[in-house]
């Protein structure tokens, strides 16, 4: 095989597993847009914070030390434990819970039915005000995160592959990990919107809020379980995240890689954010790979942008999306 | 009592289309701008000007600019901090191509250009709608950042890819460069933006703005009724991306003096002038006003009062600066979703009435 | 200019005049935002170092040293909002620790009239002091520490790299490109080849980039990130195997939280700095004893001898000597900032003095003149051992090749007096 081709291969399948990355974050957007209409700016943040909240719970972190430390003179900032993963990540869930009924009892069950615009501009400011409560609860220093998530090239794969091409691919262990967890949650999602009493509950009020309504499924419930979901879905996006590049104020960046994923998916649909992303991952790495050296590199940014516009010339409502009816 | 139509006859029709019908409104209008144009420049000092008015007039004609487009014409766009940069790059180009020329008309020629990028990327709203649309126009953001950053032609083959503005006089007074007086500074960046809304205001006012608001609000039937959509989204980006062009030049030019462009144009600047149109207002002039200031001066003014007044450690003040403005920001939604510029009108109309409300 | 030095002069009397006279020093810090991380233990360091003096010493010289903090986010339009809020106060010298409000305050500083320090950061060309009146870069630049890594790969290859790979792995804006230049003239004296792979801010997604240089199996990779670029690439390179004594970073990307996300992956990486690590040195003992224990610290106390914390400090005490310097020359206590100037460019700290403040060795000795705003353009190559996760200094400090950078400085800086219609001073 020529040298190239294999390369490309290698690229190939890294770019899948990106583009795996990509969907996490993609699919808390599109859970929330697709039962409240919501677009919800501040997934990013809320991937950052529930990341934070991890560490936090994990190391033991005093909560708003710094605050109480200028406000009252005190020097204190660590309880002196360390909480388990598995029971932390369970701790930020309540969390992440508790953060779900606030956001619904203090912001949108104020704003029900208004347009499209002015809920996303409620979530930016709600990502406003996280961010600053992040900081201010755990610190804006860079904290790292290991919950005991496997990193670094795959030695079977490697091997293998030098077998069969003279050449090793590398994979890297985590987003194998990331694969797994990603096809669990995806899944799972899928089953909890289809067989459960609350997921039919949940796609009743997607489609038709005042219909739903007039059967008795609780709004206000519907739309605090849907934050719930976003709020773990982001869990695990910041968990992933947070392993690769420790948890920092970036964190909240990675939204801007879901963008053309979800646009391409279409907003609406779990399987397009999975199939949107690995095609973005895919098209971005090929691109670089192939056409980057020649014009510069650090083409991926914009590429995907522009491969997503170059999808929805084609189907306007993405890949996956709900066909827009327009009626006058 | 003060603030009425009565006794406020027109006679011609002229009178009774101008802008602003009630008298009052209009003197206070006037009052205002006397008060810019007459005594602003004469107390301000290199603070005021350089934290608060320069970025206030610079990101309101930005955020009449992207009114225009998301307000008016309903497309939402997420492009604003490239089409910023395509302003910025074009006018650095020409003032330093053609030194002789007066930097004022470089600065509408840059506007001039960005027009013509934003119709190129205005395209694809024909067919693509709402937040896709939006997503779709960062597209435009991401590429253009790329390209002023990978090209040097663009920066003139500087060593770091910075571009910093030389001096150029207006009258014999330098505005850009080291040695401009604050006043100077203030009085370009008043003069366009003055400019930019009376012009913003007349277009919103006429057929070209009542095009874009039929499509705005539903383009099927604006079709239907003879509006031409292709003309009508494209001229809206035109216009738009006009202003925003003019915005990005000063910003550069006078305000900034050097910029690079990931940093001075990066996507949180496209998405900093989208949150002053919301939260201003959508479709409305006086919103972009209310919206720039709000964001310019709600951090400046928290931060003084946090750490000038309080004394608080810097990194907590800013983190709290973050919360109030979510905090306040989703305050205003809740008490009034259609931004600053609907409780400005729902307090004209108490006003009309006042003192006698029934 | 001159009426307004007068009017500066006449601002900082009387804004001083009421209260106690005092030095001002301010610290244009970021302990928010994406580079917290990076801003937060020097904005400490500063700040500790000037406490120290008033708690120890009483001042520099009997005056009181201030350190007002304006908090900028590494953003350039808050950063000249810091500027404009801060300089009517007396101000004496900036450090704006960024190198895109530097470009934003170079006119202005010099319009105003107030020294700029961006010590291994800002505009390079600045080490040129017959253009650039009132900044100053010294001990070291961005070419400078591209001279300094490829002296160190010249030395890790017995003196040879002709026929060498080096791939540069940098941030996609102007602090990233800068050691383009530099490199590319430095791979014709040497013979390497070099290979530039840009990543785009912020650059959280390295995948490609590290694949490329899988393939391609290059000797050396030299790395200019800053942010979070500098815990994902640390990684990468660990995920990849690649030899990390052969993964030399600029001083930007060497610091305790680029490494410690990368646990022991990031084992034997380098990079290049112009400070000492660490707080075996004398000075810690005071700042332990005067300013943590005392309840001072401007932090929690624990980024103590960290790498931006002890950078921190040594702009402190290079600003702290130079206002001292100042006041030797001028027989007054109350400096102003054009003294200060002055006191900057006659600034000479020698391997004595530094041991005489407690910092022996602390950082490369620093001679300033009129015409050398660049100082010795020296670092060390330090290395990262992750099971005592602490830097350890693996060379002396290492000159540049100031054949070919001083070249090029002439070159930009002629470049840009040309722009600015500047006359070359220091005749």
């Amino acid at each position: 095989m020529p040298e190239q081709l294999v390369y490309a291969m290698e690229v190939f399948l890294n770019g899948l597993m990106a583009g795996v990355l990509y969907a996490l974050v993609a699919l808390g957007f599109v859970l929330i847009y697709k039962a409240s209409g919501i677009f919800n700016y501040a997934q990013g943040v809320m991937a950052l914070f529930a990341a934070l909240t991890l560490v936090g719970i994990m190391e033991g972190q005093v909560p708003f030390a710094h605050l109480i430390n200028a406000a009252f003179g005190t020097d204190i900032h660590h309880f002196g434990w360390h909480v388990p993963a598995l029971l932390a990540i369970l701790l930020t869930m309540v969390v992440m819970i508790g953060l779900a009924w606030l956001v619904n009892y203090f912001v949108f069950r104020h704003l029900v039915s208004q347009e499209p615009i002015i809920l996303f501009m409620a979530t930016i400011g709600l990502a406003y005000f996280l961010e600053g409560v992040g900081d201010i609860m755990w610190g804006a220093d860079i904290k790292k995160l290991d919950v005991g998530l496997p990193q670094g090239i795959n030695e079977a794969i490697d091997e293998f592959t030098f077998g069969v091409f003279d050449y090793g691919f590398f994979i890297d262990n985590l987003d194998i990990v990331a694969t797994v967890i990603a096809a669990l949650l995806v899944a799972s999602l899928i089953i909890f919107a289809q067989y459960t009493k609350q997921g039919r509950a949940m796609r009743a009020v997607a489609d038709d809020h005042q219909a739903a309504l007039s059967v008795g499924i609780s709004l206000n419930y519907i739309w605090v379980m849907v934050w719930s979901l976003a709020g773990f879905v982001a869990l695990v996006a910041g968990i992933v995240w947070g392993t690769k590049s420790g948890v920092q104020f970036s964190l909240s960046l990675i939204a801007l890689k879901a963008l053309p994923v979800l646009m391409l998916g279409g907003f609406t649909s779990i399987p397009g954010a999975i199939v949107g992303g690995l095609i973005i991952g895919v098209g971005e790495k090929l691109f670089e790979f192939s056409i980057g050296p020649l014009i510069g590199g650090a083409t991926e940014n914009w590429f995907a942008y522009v491969l997503a516009l170059l999808f929805l010339v084609f189907r306007p409502q993405g890949l996956f999306g709900e066909k827009i009816i327009e009626r006058v | 009592m003060f603030y009425r139509e009565a006794g406020d006859f027109k006679t011609s029709y002229a009178e009774d289309s101008q802008t602003f019908p009630i008298k009052f409104d209009r003197y206070r209008y006037y009052v205002v701008l006397l008060i810019a144009f007459a005594v602003v420049p004469f107390i301000i000092n290199d603070y005021w000007v350089n934290a608060v008015f320069l970025p206030f007039l610079i990101y309101a004609i930005a955020a009449i600019g992207l009114n225009i487009l998301t307000g008016y014409c309903g497309q939402v766009s997420l492009g604003t901090g490239g089409f910023m940069a395509v302003g910025a790059y074009a006018c650095y180009k020409l003032m330093t191509s053609f030194p002789e020329v007066s930097i004022l008309i470089h600065v509408i020629l840059a506007g001039g250009i960005t027009a013509a990028v934003g119709v190129v990327f205005g395209l694809p709203s024909l067919r693509i709608k709402g937040f896709y649309l939006a997503v779709a126009t960062l597209a435009a953001q991401f590429f253009l950042v790329w390209i002023f950053n990978r090209v040097p032609w663009f920066y003139n083959y500087s060593a770091s890819g910075q571009i910093s503005a030389p001096e150029r006089t207006v009258l014999g007074v330098s505005v850009t460069g080291a040695e401009t007086a604050p006043w100077a500074a203030y009085m370009v960046c008043l003069v366009f933006l003055t400019l930019s809304a009376i012009l913003a205001r007349n277009l919103t006012r006429g057929m070209a703005g009542r095009k874009w608001m039929a499509i705005r609000d539903m383009d099927i039937a604006a079709e239907i009724i003879g509006v031409d959509p292709l003309k009508a989204k494209l001229s809206a980006f035109a216009v738009s991306s006009f202003f925003i062009g003019i915005a990005g030049a000063l910003f550069f030019a006078v305000y900034l003096g050097a910029v690079e462009v990931g940093e001075a144009f990066g996507i949180t600047k496209s998405f900093l002038v989208l949150f002053m149109v919301i939260i201003g207002g959508l479709g409305s002039i006086f919103g972009s006003f209310a919206g720039a200031a709000f964001l310019v001066l709600l951090p400046v003014l928290l931060k003084n009062l946090l750490v000038g007044g309080l004394g608080w450690p810097t990194d907590l003040a800013a983190h709290l600066e973050f919360v109030i403005v979510g905090a306040l920001i989703i305050a205003f939604l809740v008490a009034e979703p259609h931004g600053l510029a609907q409780l400005w009108r729902v307090a004209k109309e108490k006003l009309r009435l006042w003192p006698f409300p029934h | 200019m001159k009426l307004k030095l007068v009017t500066l002069v006449l601002g900082a009397v009387m804004a001083g005049a009421p209260a106690m006279a005092e030095l001002v020093f301010p610290s244009l810090s970021y302990r928010t935002g994406p580079f917290a991380a990076g801003g937060t233990p020097f904005a400490d360091g500063y700040a500790d170092y000037f406490t120290l003096l008033n708690e120890r010493d009483g001042g520099i010289g009997g005056e009181m040293t201030r350190v007002p903090e304006c908090e900028t986010a590494y953003n350039t339009e808050k950063g000249v909002e810091c500027y404009e809020a801060t300089k009517g106060d007396g101000a004496l010298i900036y450090q704006p620790l960024s190198t895109g409000i530097t470009y934003q305050l170079i006119p202005k500083v010099t319009a105003d009239g107030i020294p700029m320090h961006t010590m291994g950061y800002g505009r390079t060309s600045a080490a040129n002091g017959k253009i650039f009146e009132w900044v100053f870069n010294y001990p070291g630049n961005y070419w400078d520490s591209a001279s300094i890594m490829v002296k160190h790969a010249l030395d890790m290859e017995g003196g040879d790299l002709s026929g060498k790979n080096i791939v540069l792995l940098y941030h996609n804006s102007a602090y990233g490109k800068e050691p383009i230049r530099t490199l590319e003239e430095l791979s014709k004296k040497h013979g390497y080849g070099l290979t530039l792979i840009p990543v785009d801010s912020p650059g959280q997604e390295q995948k490609s980039q590290w694949l490329q240089i899988r393939r391609e199996k290059p000797d050396y990779v030299f790395f200019w990130g800053w942010g979070v670029m500098n815990q994902v690439a640390i990684q990468e390179a660990g995920n990849i195997r690649f030899p990390m004594d052969h993964f030399i970073g600029v001083w930007w990307s060497g610091s305790e939280p680029d490494v410690l996300p990368a646990g022991d992956a990031a084992d034997g990486y380098k990079s290049t700095n112009f400070t000492g690590t660490g707080t075996d040195y004398p000075i810690f003992d005071d700042i332990q004893k005067y300013v943590v224990d005392a309840g001072k610290a401007a932090g929690d106390g624990s980024s103590l001898g960290q790498v931006q914390y002890n950078r921190g400090m040594y702009a402190a005490m290079l600003a702290a000597e130079a206002a001292l310097k100042a006041q030797e020359m001028y027989g007054v206590t109350e400096i102003n900032a054009a003294q200060m100037r002055d006191g900057m460019e006659a600034l000479d700290v020698t391997a004595a003095r530094m041991a005489e403040l407690g910092m022996p060795g602390f950082g490369p000795e620093v001679h300033v003149s009129c015409e050398n705003h660049g100082g010795p353009g020296q670092g060390l190559i330090q290395q990262w051992n992750a099971t005592d996760k602490k830097w350890v200094a693996i060379t002396d400090y290492i000159e540049s090749d100031r054949d070919v950078i001083d070249a090029l400085i002439v070159e930009d800086s002629a470049a840009y007096a040309k722009e600015n219609n500047i006359e070359e001073r220091c005749k």
